[in-house]
This record gives C-alpha cells, sequence and structure tokens, in this order.
C-alpha cells in the first residue's frame, strides 16, 4: 500500500532519522528525571527517619542504657535484657533456619524430579514467603507452645522466626543454583564426579554469594519482626537474663538459656512507646537506633562474606 | 552403509584394536527418534571423526559415549555401545559415573570450573579420592605438558582456569581430561569457538594425543577431519550413511550423499 511504502522510504531520510533520534531521546530525559525524583524521595525519606531517630535517641546513648534491665523509671530503664534476647533468638532462627533453607533448596532444584508435585510444591513455597507473619506466630502458638510443650521461650520464638524465613532462605538457594550454568555441571559429570560431588564442590560454592543474600534478607526481617513473638507470649518487660551459654564450670556448656523466656528490642521498644510519658519516647527511640545498628551489622556481616565468596570464584 | 572391509584395516603397518563398538544403536530425545540404527568401531589410539550438516545426529552420538543424556530426564537409548577389547562391557548397562570415569570429554565452549589452574585439572582425582599432594602435582604437570600448556602457566597455576585465553581455556579442559588416564576422550567441536591460531594448536595437539588415548571427534570443518582423523563417520538423518578411513571417505566416497557432502555441494 502507498501509506505504508511512504513509511518505508523515511528510513532512509536524514531529516526523518533526526526527528526519530530527537524523539527518543526526549523519552530517555524524561526516565532518567523521574528515576532521579524517585531515587530523591526513598533518599530522603530514609535520611529524615533516621536523623529524626538519633536527634531523639541520642542522649538516652550510653553504657549503662545499654547494660540496665527495664524499668518503670524512663532514666534507669535500659534494653539489657532485649538485645540479648534479640541475640540468642536469631541465633537460634539462624541455626535453625539456614540448613534446613538450604538444604530443602538443594533437594527441590537438584534432585526432585521435575513433576507436577513439584511445581505445587514451588508455588506454594512462593506463597508462604507472603502470608503475613501474625499467621507462623498462630501457627507456633498452637505448634510449638500447646502440642510440643516448648513454652513461651527463645526455642519457640527462634523456630516461629525461622519458619517465617524458610520460604524466602529456600527460594533464593534454588535461584542461585539454577544461575550456575549447565556447561559447569556438565564439566564436573564429564570427569566422573556424582551428583552430590557435583553439587558439593561447584554448584553450591559458586552460588553461595546468592545464597547468602537471601539468608540477610530472611535474618533482617527476622530481627525487626514484633507480631509473630507477641503472638507465642513473648514478654514485654522481663529484668533477667536467661542462664548464660557458657559456664565456668564442667561441662562448660549450658543450653538453659533455649526455655528461658524472653523479650526483644522491637518489643521492647513498642512497649516504651505506647506509654504516656515523653521520657519513655526518648528511649524508644535509642532502641530504634539499637535495632538498626544491629540490623546493619548483621547485614555488614553477610555482605562481608558474599564479598568473600564472589570474590574467590573468577568466572 | 558401508563398512569398513578388512583390506582398509590391512592397509595399516599395525594391527589395529577395537577400543569401542557401537551396534544397532538407536537414541530418543522424549520419544523423539534422534539415532537410528548406529553402527560403528572405535580403534586404539587413532583419531575417530564424526561429521555430517547441522542437525544430523554428529552431538547426541558422541554424548551417547559418556551417557551425558543420562543427566535429563525423558533420554533412552536401544542397542549396544561395547567398551574395551579383550572383555568388552555394554557401556549402556554400565553405572554412568563408572562410564564417565573411563571416557573424557572436551566441550564446544571451553568450560573451565570457576577455580585454579592447578584445581581445574587435580579435581578429576580427587572425585576419585585421590588428594596427595605430590601425587596431584605430578598430574598437573604431566596433563599440562601433554596439552601443550604447562610452559604457559606453570608459573601460575593458582591463578583461575577463567583467565586464560579461549584457547588456553580450551587446551586446561583437555589437560583436565587428560588427568585421569581415559580410555577414549570425546571432543566435540573443540575448535569452533577457537580463532585460526588457536585453532591449528588444538588440532596439532589432537595428533599429538592420539598416540596415548583414543579420540572421537565430532567437526564442522572437513579439512580438520583431513588434518587429524584416520577414520571418518559421515552422518545424515541420524544415520551414518558411510564409515571408512578418511582418506577413502574424502577421495573415493561410495555414497552419493557423501559424494555430495565432503564436495561442498551441501551441508
Ligand atoms: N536436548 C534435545 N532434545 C530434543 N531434541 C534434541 C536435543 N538435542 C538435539 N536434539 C535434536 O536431535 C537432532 C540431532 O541433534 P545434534 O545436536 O546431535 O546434531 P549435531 O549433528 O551435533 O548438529 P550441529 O552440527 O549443529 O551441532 C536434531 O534434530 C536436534 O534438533
Ligand atoms: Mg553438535
Amino acid at each position: 500500500m502507498p501509506s505504508q511504502q511512504k513509511i518505508l522510504n523515511t528510513l532512509r531520510n536524514p531529516i526523518a532519522i533526526a526527528a526519530s533520534i530527537q524523539n527518543r531521546k526526549r523519552w530517555e530525559q524524561f526516565f532518567i528525571v523521574l528515576g532521579w525524583f524517585s531515587l530523591l524521595v526513598a533518599l530522603l525519606t530514609l535520611v529524615f527517619l533516621v536523623s529524626d531517630l538519633f536527634l531523639r535517641g541520642l542522649p538516652m546513648l550510653n553504657w549503662k542504657f545499654f547494660t540496665s534491665p527495664p524499668s518503670s523509671d524512663p532514666e534507669e530503664a535500659g534494653i539489657l535484657t532485649a538485645w540479648v534476647g534479640s541475640l540468642l533468638v536469631i541465633f537460634v532462627t539462624a541455626v535453625v533456619a539456614i540448613p534446613l533453607g538450604i538444604a530443602a533448596g538443594i533437594y527441590l532444584e537438584e534432585y526432585a524430579p521435575k513433576n507436577w508435585l513439584l511445581d505445587f510444591i514451588e508455588v506454594n513455597i512462593t506463597n508462604l514467603a507472603g502470608v503475613p507473619s501474625i499467621i507462623y506466630g498462630l501457627l507456633a502458638l498452637g505448634f510449638f507452645v500447646y502440642i510440643l510443650k516448648w513454652g513461651e521461650s527463645i526455642l519457640t520464638a527462634g523456630f516461629t522466626l525461622a519458619l517465617l524465613i524458610l520460604p524466602v532462605v529456600i527460594v533464593t538457594t534454588r535461584e542461585s543454583l539454577r544461575a550456575i550454568p549447565q556447561g559447569i555441571r556438565e564439566a564436573a559429570y564429564a570427569v566422573g564426579s556424582s551428583r552430590w560431588q557435583m553439587i558439593a564442590d561447584h554448584v553450591l560454592p559458586y552460588s553461595m554469594g546468592g545464597i547468602l543474600t537471601g539468608i540477610i534478607v530472611g535474618i533482617s526481617r527476622a530481627i525487626g519482626e514484633t507480631a509473630p513473638l507477641i503472638t507465642i507470649g513473648a514478654l514485654t518487660f522481663i529484668t533477667f537474663l536467661p542462664e548464660p551459654p557458657i559456664q565456668s564450670e564442667f561441662p562448660y556448656i549450658s543450653f538453659k538459656w533455649i526455655w528461658a523466656p524472653f523479650t526483644v528490642l522491637p518489643i521492647q521498644m513498642f512497649n516504651w512507646v505506647s506509654r504516656p510519658q515523653e521520657a519513655f519516647q526518648v528511649n524508644a527511640a535509642a532502641a530504634g537506633i539499637i535495632l538498626l545498628v544491629l540490623t546493619l551489622a548483621v547485614n555488614g556481616t553477610a555482605i562481608y562474606l558474599r564479598y568473600r565468596f564472589r570474590k574467590s570464584i573468577k568466572w | 552403509m558401508v563398512k569398513p572391509t578388512d583390506s582398509v584395516v590391512a592397509t595399516e603397518n599395525e594391527p589395529l584394536k577395537k577400543m569401542a563398538q557401537v551396534r544397532n544403536l538407536n537414541f530418543y530425545y522424549s520419544g523423539k527418534l534422534a539415532l537410528k540404527n548406529i553402527n560403528l568401531p572405535v580403534y586404539e589410539k587413532k583419531v575417530t571423526a564424526l561429521i555430517g550438516p547441522s542437525g544430523c545426529g554428529k552431538t547426541t552420538l558422541l554424548r551417547s559415549f559418556n551417557r551425558m543424556h543420562d543427566l535429563y530426564p525423558g533420554n533412552r537409548y536401544e542397542g549396544e555401545i561395547w567398551l574395551g577389547d579383550e572383555n568388552p562391557r555394554n557401556l549402556l548397562q554400565m553405572d554412568p559415573i563408572e562410564v564417565r570415569m573411563q571416557i573424557g570429554m572436551v566441550f564446544q565452549k571451553p568450560n573451565p570450573f570457576p577455580k585454579s589452574i592447578y584445581e581445574n585439572i587435580a579435581y578429576g582425582l580427587r572425585v576419585r579420592g585421590i588428594n596427595n599432594r605430590a601425587i596431584l602435582d605430578e598430574v598437573v604437570e604431566r596433563s599440562l605438558r601433554s596439552a601443550a600448556l604447562w610452559d604457559e602457566v606453570k608459573d601460575r597455576l593458582k591463578e583461575p582456569g577463567t583467565a586464560l585465553s579461549g584457547g588456553q581455556q580450551q587446551r586446561l579442559c583437555i589437560a583436565r581430561a587428560l588427568a585421569t588416564d581415559p580410555a577414549i576422550i570425546l571432543f566435540d567441536e573443540p575448535t569452533s569457538a577457537l580463532d585460526p591460531i588457536a585453532t591449528v594448536s588444538i588440532e596439532n595437539l589432537i595428533v599429538e594425543l592420539k598416540d596415548q588415548v583414543t579420540i572421537l571427534i565430532v567437526t564442522h570443518n572437513m579439512q580438520q577431519a583431513i588434518r587429524i582423523s584416520q577414520f571418518t563417520a559421515f552422518m545424515y538423518l541420524g544415520e551414518i550413511v558411510e564409515y571408512n578411513d578418511t582418506m577413502s571417505i574424502f577421495t573415493k566416497p561410495v555414497e552419493q550423499k557423501t559424494a555430495d557432502y565432503v564436495s561442498g555441494r551441501f551441508g
């Protein structure tokens, strides 16, 4: 048709080419500006929130705040039991979720026969990652507290958060494993590896960077969780610490702490925020700073580890 | 299908020994027939080339020898591939890991592990439980020398294998295959991703290697088949149309299809 021919005739027309380029460049400019704007909104909000937190909480941040249990006097109150509780709970979470999540990811990606059942499991795991955390709390209350009778303990809390982050760890493990080129797998098989040797010597180490990313995301989420822990009966006011894991007498190691009642930083914050006195708001802000620092420290460690892993592998 | 006559075999000075023999092999990709009634001998310490147009089944046949098809669901073999001369065993009935411990492979695209040069080669021994440093050192050096790579990398064995040039990577992969002293090494168009100079060095290497190992190689390049192989099988549409010593295939092919292909009339 003539009109189509007319369009095709412009393909080598210099004026049409210049116009086309200019038009496309305008769009590019537009998206660059849009991108900058979005970035600015996100960054400014973050800077505002963090600086507000710091300005309000900083006066309270001292050694005593760190080493004192909570108290009804805001000047005396500290976060000792809360940060110790947070660390212990996260420790249990990591010990449970990391090996289970990686093992499940390896099984699903490398061993499980590819059939409708696998697809079904895959869809469900992805969905589990989006289930509201309080649902996990209810499940844990029913299972760990009532059926297994673990009580309102650090163990229960650790397992609850482990369940919560398990889907993230499994999904990222699978994705990282899948990203390893088939040529590398075939090369390993071709020199006589068993499947497990191929996985343990190649696929797993090469994908450790990606797996660690999943662990970072999961653990960071777990540190800030409040709802499921309140559901399973975390205390909001606790003045004594669990028995330390390392003892001065034989057998030097004690696991009594896993049965101890506990609180965690976000719950302590929540408790203070909901009090009428202004002084407690300062405490809450200070605890918020500690929570941020704790999250950053966990992330920092994981990012460092990931960097080390990635550096040792040269594609 | 033309079989090599005894007269062909007798033209060789030394007596020929069979390293492998394919008998009545059919192969299916999830029900789709890709190899039809393949019969092919592979002679010891000779280079056997598989040629033919794209999609005719060269790679499929090659990968049957080290049971690579077993890694993917839905693939099925029928027939036999006998391995060894005195007490041949049907490798299609063996454990695939056992097969791959005796038949090495070099792939089309160099695929070194993202580990050090040293570990790339030592790995084949490590999977067999050999971790003795002295043994590994010796095998790494010997394999790299056989692959004509030792002089280029002897001072940087700790560096990643992936940091080498394409041709060096392919020679590293050859060294990796040699390290475990396989009976046969399979090459799937090992030079198609390389420049002409690297190609020549790999070709020279294959010519030298045939004194220590049996080689089965897929190639698209007929000049290459002439330069390096003693026997050639011409494949078309999943079948071996003609098999003979390389000179005969290229100078006096029996089948019209072969004549057309080697003279460049199609393919
Ligand atoms: N994984 C697979 N699944 C299904 N069909 C396949 C698969 N791999 C190859 N085929 C088919 O089997 C036939 C033979 O393929 P093959 O890769 O062996 O050919 P080839 O001779 O090596 O070709 P080329 O020279 O292009 O490498 C082709 O028709 C191809 O489409
Ligand atoms: Mg091929």
